[in-house]
């Protein structure tokens, strides 16, 4: 009865077909090799380097390994033992040889102020250390500070591989020597304002986004082709105009002494000592975002109305339905996989912005983008960088699986 | 009894342009009675759709008024008119279950939901989409979609349903199934309705009264009987089922007998329907299952070549020549066993004068 089917040639049906299926498939990886190494060498490989960048501190390692090995045995409750010491004096001996302190000194430093200090102090004072004697005692001679019970715990900190210190930094917080986690104190957080401000900025500019799109895509889809061409044109036209042109336009047109004040203030609106301000700050970054996002949102609505039969609109009004009302239980529902497509593009691209809001918006404008640029730029703390700009990349993340658990994946129309 | 309503819609001099320099729709007249299924049929770009679009309000006529159980409708939006409709896409609502679409009217109405239940359930069984009110509409086949089309335009118990070629876009045998079924429906439910379609076939099946659509003008309004036995002109006779014409110029009218030269030079007679003074061209129109072979007393005979034979199962179907016209078609049922035909014999053929219609040129 349950004989397996055999194909005319007496070979098993299903091994058949996978012998033939095989071919296929070989074609299609061949056809999607090059992707697959592309994305490999542009993507999977930086991002990854991103990754271990953030938490990499595998320099100061090397340089105290021997001390890494000893110091963490030690229970971090009392001065630390003889052994240590003595170990930690040998390579620090040994670097300043090789002129290689100030290094672990800049390190150091970050851990505990006044360690960097500490070390110049110590190093000079090397030489009239004898190696017989108790080698904790002569660091205290030489300075107090080795008697902080804190120092020898930053030292400890500071040695290990691996630290997550950048990703506490980038919510303003730090691990204090007993190992609890606190805020930074007031005036130095600075991080978790721009986190606000960004995700305030990237949903404010998708809701701006939709709001102006969703008209302008109906429109599209209802007018005749030769109409809707040339409204689709002037959608795409910011596509074809560089990024860095229509940012600066719009300096031009928001400036105090700009187009939009000028207008304003000719139309007796606004008086002319009273100019709005309109750049460096959230309005401009909001304005800009959202005029050069829009085409975003614009393309998937329009994709998802285009295929909206305009029977049903009528066969909801033939029932009973005023237009309106059928608008909200149809047309509307009808639209949301082109809605929710929109606003994720909209939303990740907004979240990660960061010419715009660099050119237009000011100190009180920057996004969080703005702050990964100045650390790879300015400060070169490239592992504070990585970790915010991996923090950055966790949330997008994030944001794809809601979307997914909430919408679907398979539901997303993009053109 | 109350009296059935003979003008429960109708139309007064309604004319409809949509670019203001054609008219698609020309000073149509039309009474349609309460209860009666009444078919627009007429060629594709004839104006069908335009009337019912005018008559659902989607379309305002550019002349004219259209009244309702006597009520006129032009300044009546769409959503208060009350009319079900059932569009040739079917147009359900892709997102909303089987029922949901049927509660969709219902619940506009703010129809109590224990009513909506048993509405819906018994609507379903009148379709026969009992176990379906949970699907969603792609889940459907074409013919199930279409029944739940039907069925939602019938739920919230309009007087009047309006279709538009509901059953165009499925195949023959689903199609011709259909017909029976709607037209059982309207006959259970004594509802009015307004279909249109181009199928001459599908308009004979199911309605009360055929109005055929040309040119924006009615043709004729008839049962589908007098429609196909009696056209008025040469286009109806020619639209509707099956039709030999003969062309020729009128010698002699005396009654209903006319008798007219064909353009080959020989005399019919025929029954002058659309012709009324002597010199008129005429287009004879003849049904192809009138025509006799080997008649005995008949007004016309005239001999034929056989030129190509068809069998169709229960009637075979003759091309042959006469009269100089080799399309001429007749067809013979199957049970007339007594007559054996070859390609080229020659036959005599005959028929009578009434049958053959003079109509317009
Ligand atoms: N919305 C419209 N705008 C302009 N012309 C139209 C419109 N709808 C139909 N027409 C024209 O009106 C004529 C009749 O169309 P229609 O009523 O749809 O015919 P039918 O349904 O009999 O095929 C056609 O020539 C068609 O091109
Ligand atoms: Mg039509």
């Amino acid at each position: 009865m349950n004989n397996p089917i055999r194909t005319s040639d007496g070979e098993l049906l299903s091994v058949k077909l996978k012998k033939a299926e095989s071919n296929k498939r070989n074609i299609a990886f061949l056809l999607v090799m090059p992707l697959l190494l592309f994305i490999l060498v542009a993507y999977i490989l930086p991002i990854s380097q991103m990754l271990q960048r953030s938490v990499d501190n595998t320099q100061m390692n090397s340089l105290l390994s021997e001390t890494y090995k000893v110091i963490q045995d030690w229970n971090g409750e009392e001065l630390p033992p003889e052994e240590v010491t003595k170990v930690f004096y040998n390579e620090l001996k040994y670097l300043a040889e090789n002129k290689l302190h100030g290094k672990i000194a800049v390190r150091l430093n970050y851990e505990k102020g006044g360690f960097s200090s500490l070390i110049k102090k110590t190093v000079r004072k090397l030489d009239s250390f004898d190696e017989n004697e108790n080698i904790l005692d002569q660091f205290i001679k030489v300075h107090k500070r080795w008697a902080d019970i804190d120092y020898w715990l930053a030292l400890k900190r500071a040695t290990v591989p691996y630290h997550f210190r950048k990703y506490l930094a980038s919510f303003d917080m730090i691990q204090d020597f007993d190992g609890s986690i606190k805020r930074l104190e007031e005036k130095k957080r600075i991080n978790v304002t721009l986190w606000l401000r960004t995700i305030f900025v990237a949903l404010g500019v998708t809701f701006c986004c939709f709001l102006l799109a969703y008209p302008i895509a109906y429109l599209l889809s209802v007018l005749p082709t030769r109409y809707s061409n040339i409204l689709m044109i002037c959608v795409l036209l910011p596509f074809w105009t560089s990024l860095l042109v229509r940012t600066s336009s719009w300096m031009v047109l928001l400036q105090t002494q700009g187009v939009l004040n000028d207008i304003l203030v000719s139309l007796n609106l606004v008086s002319d000592d009273n100019r709005l301000e309109l750049m460096y700050n959230m309005t401009g970054t909001f304005i800009a975002m959202t005029q050069i996002l829009l085409p975003f949102m614009v393309l998937p609505l329009f994709s998802v109305m285009k295929t909206i039969q305009p029977s049903l609109m009528k066969a909801a009004t033939s029932m009973g339905s005023t237009p309106f009302n059928a608008f909200r239980k149809i047309y509307f529902p009808l639209t949301y996989p082109g809605i929710s497509a929109g606003s994720i593009l909209v939303f990740v691209l907004a979240i990660g912005y960061y010419i715009t809001p660099a050119l237009v918006g000011g100190s009180k404008g920057t996004l969080i983008s703005n702050r990964i640029a100045y650390h790879m730029q300015s400060t070169l703390d490239w592992s504070y960088a990585t970790a915010m700009a991996t923090i950055l990349l966790v949330a997008v993340l994030i944001v794809y699986y809601i979307y997914n658990k909430v919408v679907g994946i398979d539901n997303m129309r993009l053109g | 009894m109350t009296e059935v309503k003979q003008d429960f819609v109708k139309f007064e001099q309604v004319d409809k342009s949509y670019d203001g320099e054609f008219l698609v729709v020309k000073g149509l007249d039309l009474d349609i009675a309460q209860g009666e299924f009444l078919t627009l049929l007429g060629p594709s770009g004839s104006g069908k759709t335009t009337t019912l679009m005018m008559l659902a309000g989607f379309e305002t006529p550019t002349n004219g008024e259209i009244y309702l159980d006597g009520n006129p409708i032009s300044n009546i939006p769409p959503y208060k008119r009350g009319i079900g409709m059932v569009f040739q896409n079917y147009a359900l609502f892709p997102h909303l279950s089987v029922y949901e679409n049927l509660a969709f009217p219902l619940k506009v109405r703010k129809t109590p939901e224990e009513i909506i239940n048993e509405k819906i359930k018994q609507t379903l069984a009148m379709v026969s989409l009992s176990d379906f009110s949970n699907r969603m509409p792609a889940q459907l086949s074409g013919g199930q979609q279409q029944r739940v089309a039907v069925a939602r335009s019938l739920v919230f118990d309009p007087q009047l349903v309006l279709m538009d070629e509901p059953l165009g876009a499925l195949d023959k045998n689903l199609r011709e199934s259909m017909q029976y079924e709607l037209k059982h429906i309207h006959e259970s439910l004594g509802v009015t309705v307004v279909y249109v379609t181009h199928d001459q076939s599908e308009a004979l099946t199911m309605s009360n009264r055929i109005a055929v659509f040309n040119d924006g003008y009615i043709q004729q309004l008839s049962n589908p009987n007098d429609l196909y036995e009696t056209p008025v002109n040469s286009f109806v006779a020619e639209f509707i089922g099956e039709n030999n014409t003969i062309t020729g110029t009128v010698k002699e009218i005396s009654g209903n007998r006319a008798k007219v030269e064909a353009d080959t030079g020989e005399t019919v007679i025929a029954n002058p329907i659309a012709v009324s003074s002597v010199g008129e061209k005429t287009k004879m129109s003849l049904r192809p299952e009138r025509v006799s072979i080997n008649p005995s007393d008949l007004e016309n005979k005239f001999e034929a070549t056989v030129k190509e034979i068809i069998y169709h199962g229960d009637h075979t179907r003759v091309r042959v020549n006469i009269l100089n016209d080799d399309q001429f078609i007749l067809k013979i049922p199957n049970s007339n066993d007594e007559i054996k035909l070859n390609v080229e014999d020659k036959v005599q053929l005959g028929w009578s004068g009434h049958d053959c219609r003079a109509l317009d040129f």
